[in-house]
Formats: C-alpha cells, sequence, structure tokens
C-alpha cells in the first residue's frame, strides 16, 4: 500500500512538472501574450493541481490535506484573475468595436452605469 | 546530500545571475519586476538556511511590498526616462561608483569569510533563557525581549517614513485622500478578487501573527498579508482610502508604538529597565505589544502604498477617467 501511494506520487508529481515545463516553453515560445498567458495559466492550474494531487498521500491527514487543497484553490483563484487582468490590458481596441456598438455588454468600460463603482 | 546540494548551487548561481541582469536592466520599470523575482528567489535561500521567520518577512515586505513601490515608483518616472538615459553620467563618476561598490561587497565577504569557526554566537543563551519570556519561537523572543529597543526603533521610523511620504503632497492636497491608488475599470475581474480573497487573506493575517508566538511567524509578516487585502479592496475600487486628516486613522498609525513606549516605560518601575517585562506577564505583555504593532504596521504599510494626499477634485477625476 505504502509502496503504490509513492508510486502515485511520483506519477502525479512528474506530470505536474511536465506540465511545468510545457507551460515555461509556451511562455517562453508562444508568438502573442493571449497565448503566452494560456500557456502559464495552464501551467498553473493543472502543473500545481497535478503536484498537489501527488502530494496529498505524504500529508498528514485531514490538516495537511485541507492546507494543500486551500494552496491550489488560491492559486487557482489569483491565477485565473491576474489572466483576465492582463488579457484586458492587452486587448486589442478594434475587438471591442466587432460587438453590436449600440449595447455594449454589462460591465463594458463603454456601458452607462459602468462609472458607479461603489 | 548531493541532491541537495545541486539545487542549492542552482539556487545561488539564479540568485547572482538575476542580480546581474538587474543591474544591468536599462529600463525601471523591467528592473523592479525582476526584484520581485530575485526577492522570491531569495526567499527560496532563507528556506534552505532553515530561516522560515526571515523567509516570510523577505517574501511578504522586500519582495512583496517593497516590489509594488518600486513598480509604482517606475511607472511614476517612466515619462522622464529616456531623458534621464541621455545624461548618463560621465565615466569617471561611473568607474569610481562601481569601485566602491565591489569594496563593499568585497569587504562584506571578507568580515563573512574571515570569521572564526565556529562563529560567536549567543543562540545558546537566547535557547536557555527563552522559557522566561513564555514564549515558543526563539526569533520572536529575540526581537520582542533581547532586542526590543531595535524592535521598537524599527515600528517607530514607519510612521516618519508615511510622513516623509504624505509631506510630498503639493500644498491645495493636504488632508486630503492618498491619490497613488486609482481604482480599476470597473468590470474588470479585480473586484470578485476584492471580494472573495480578503476573509482567508485577514484570516492568514491574523493566524500569522498569533502563531508567531510559538512557531515561525509574527506582526510584520501578518500585517504585510492584511495590509495587502486593504491595498487589494482599495485598487478594486470597493473603499477608497481614507483622507489623512482622518483622526481615527491617525490614532491606529501611532497606536502600537505608544503602546510598545507605555509597557517599556512600565517596565522601569515594574522590572527595574526600560522595556523589560514582569517575569509572571511576559507573555501577555508580548501579546498586547504585538496586538497594537499589527494594528500600527497594517496601517502604515497600506498607506505607504497609496501615496501622497491630492486635492479632491483630482481625486474625484482620476477615479472617473478609470472608470
Amino acid at each position: 500500500m505504502r509502496l503504490a501511494l509513492d508510486l502515485f506520487t511520483i506519477v502525479a508529481v512528474t506530470l505536474g512538472a511536465i506540465f511545468f515545463l510545457a507551460g515555461t516553453v509556451g511562455l517562453l515560445r508562444f508568438p502573442d501574450t493571449l497565448t503566452r498567458l494560456h500557456a502559464l495559466t495552464k501551467a498553473d492550474n493543472l502543473g500545481l493541481g497535478l503536484v498537489v494531487l501527488g502530494l496529498l498521500p505524504q500529508a498528514t491527514a485531514p490538516l495537511g490535506w485541507i492546507g494543500l487543497i486551500a494552496v491550489w484553490l488560491l492559486a487557482l483563484l489569483s491565477g485565473a484573475t491576474v489572466g483576465q487582468l492582463l488579457a484586458e490590458a492587452v486587448r486589442p481596441p478594434e475587438w471591442d468595436q466587432t460587438r453590436t456598438p449600440d449595447a455594449p455588454p454589462v460591465g463594458h468600460p463603454n456601458a452607462p452605469e459602468a462609472s458607479s463603482h461603489d | 546530500m548531493t541532491s541537495a546540494l545541486v539545487v542549492d548551487a542552482a539556487l545561488v548561481l539564479l540568485v547572482l545571475g538575476l542580480a546581474l541582469w538587474i543591474t544591468a536592466a536599462r529600463a525601471a520599470y523591467g528592473a523592479a519586476v525582476g526584484f520581485v523575482a530575485y526577492g522570491l528567489l531569495l526567499t527560496l535561500v532563507w528556506v534552505r538556511l532553515a530561516a522560515v521567520d526571515v523567509a516570510m518577512t523577505e517574501a511578504a515586505l522586500g519582495s512583496g511590498l517593497t516590489g509594488l513601490l518600486l513598480l509604482g515608483a517606475a511607472a511614476r518616472l517612466a515619462p522622464y526616462e529616456a531623458d534621464e538615459h541621455r545624461r548618463r553620467p560621465g565615466t569617471v563618476l561611473r568607474v569610481l561608483v562601481g569601485v566602491l561598490c565591489a569594496a563593499i561587497a568585497a569587504g562584506l565577504a571578507a568580515v563573512v569569510l574571515l570569521l572564526p569557526d565556529p562563529a560567536p554566537s549567543q543562540a545558546l543563551a537566547v535557547a536557555a533563557h527563552l522559557p522566561a519570556t513564555g514564549l515558543g519561537n526563539p526569533v520572536t523572543g529575540v526581537l520582542m525581549a533581547y532586542r526590543a529597543v531595535d524592535t521598537l526603533l524599527e515600528s517607530v521610523v514607519l510612521v516618519p517614513a508615511l510622513i516623509g511620504v504624505w509631506s510630498l503632497s503639493t500644498e491645495m492636497g493636504w488632508g486630503g485622500r492618498p491619490g497613488f491608488l486609482t481604482p480599476c475599470r470597473s468590470g474588470s475581474a479585480l473586484p470578485l478578487l476584492a471580494r472573495v480573497l480578503p476573509p482567508f487573506g485577514i484570516l492568514v493575517g491574523i493566524h500569522l501573527v498569533w502563531a508567531g508566538a510559538d512557531d515561525p511567524g509574527g506582526k510584520f509578516q501578518g500585517a504585510a498579508v492584511l495590509a495587502a487585502m486593504w491595498i487589494l479592496v482599495m485598487v478594486a475600487g470597493l473603499r477608497e482610502p481614507p483622507p489623512v486628516s482622518d483622526r481615527l486613522m491617525r490614532f491606529l498609525l501611532v497606536v502600537g508604538p505608544l503602546c510598545f513606549i507605555g509597557i517599556g516605560a512600565a517596565g522601569i518601575r515594574l522590572a527595574g529597565a526600560f522595556l523589560a517585562y514582569p517575569e509572571a506577564y511576559a507573555k501577555p505583555l508580548i501579546l498586547a505589544i504585538e496586538a497594537g504593532l499589527t494594528i500600527s504596521v497594517t496601517a502604515v504599510l497600506g498607506l505607504l502604498l497609496a501615496g501622497p494626499p491630492v486635492p479632491e477634485p483630482q481625486y474625484q477625476r482620476q477615479s472617473r477617467r478609470r472608470s
């Protein structure tokens, strides 16, 4: 049983490391910011997820498990938000003009009520 | 043993390489981004050296908050940067600066390399007397009991630092709200993060302060996390920074140092020396000081990043332009 769990750890962490490697290669080689962000967030989400999954059998239950999973969830949350913010910052302006000009989507910078933030 | 050596060697090479890259970087913004990564690498180095308290301080303050301050400064200096590059200093000055920097590095290296082996240390004396403080974390014990004057000064010095930032305000801006953190555009993902993350962040920050008595952690690390949550809420536009004339906020800025000085002065009567604790109450007193300092350090760090106050009309204009 111990051996099987150790093997599981090795396999899952290795898979996670491969995702990090692929994400890094993508970050360096992809042509523009949006595709690079895609590579980066994949590494964060799946790579870190697999590393955490692989480390679960090695951690003490239940506090260690909760801690590891909380780390992954928080990384997911911040990764998704930062990805959105960066994508928003580099989005070419002509993308906005292809939308129907008279009805901008809710929360859009040009939406009528957008100036009132609480 | 050898695999640990390989990791350590790789870390050292990365730190040195990144340090060279930051020094050589032309653009201030790139150098500031490199500085944040450099801080994270240093954090790993401190963890490898088993100095977890220092590692957490480096991650939270050295890399996180200082990095944010530098990024803000780089963004503000960007319009003048091309001008600055044209007026680069002469060869003599640059050689002089290089020689002086090399002399400092060589001096530090000599001091470290010429230490007697084993290095002189008070660690055993601290460990022997730690039970008297009621604390389990020797780092907190040293900071709050044996080197309390240092800790007092480094918590007091934050207040003059903030006064320095506020002094950059124009005369019309005095009494207004700090103007560096203009809220993000509405409809961005940041307000969601600023609503979801603070409950966890505040919990982690308070936990770091509380756990600091017996485990790695402490007021500076905890306060940095708390301040980060406050800044997140301000940048997301959910709350405005308080005006610098706000009495309650000014009280919170100094309550920690006042508490520290008050308890320290009481020590003259009760324990025979400034900043000495009566032995029976050492731990509760230290916890009270840590709690007060946490509040003050959080407020100072948040307001340092919020910048000097600007006149109210300008503040409103900045907020509107972004939204």
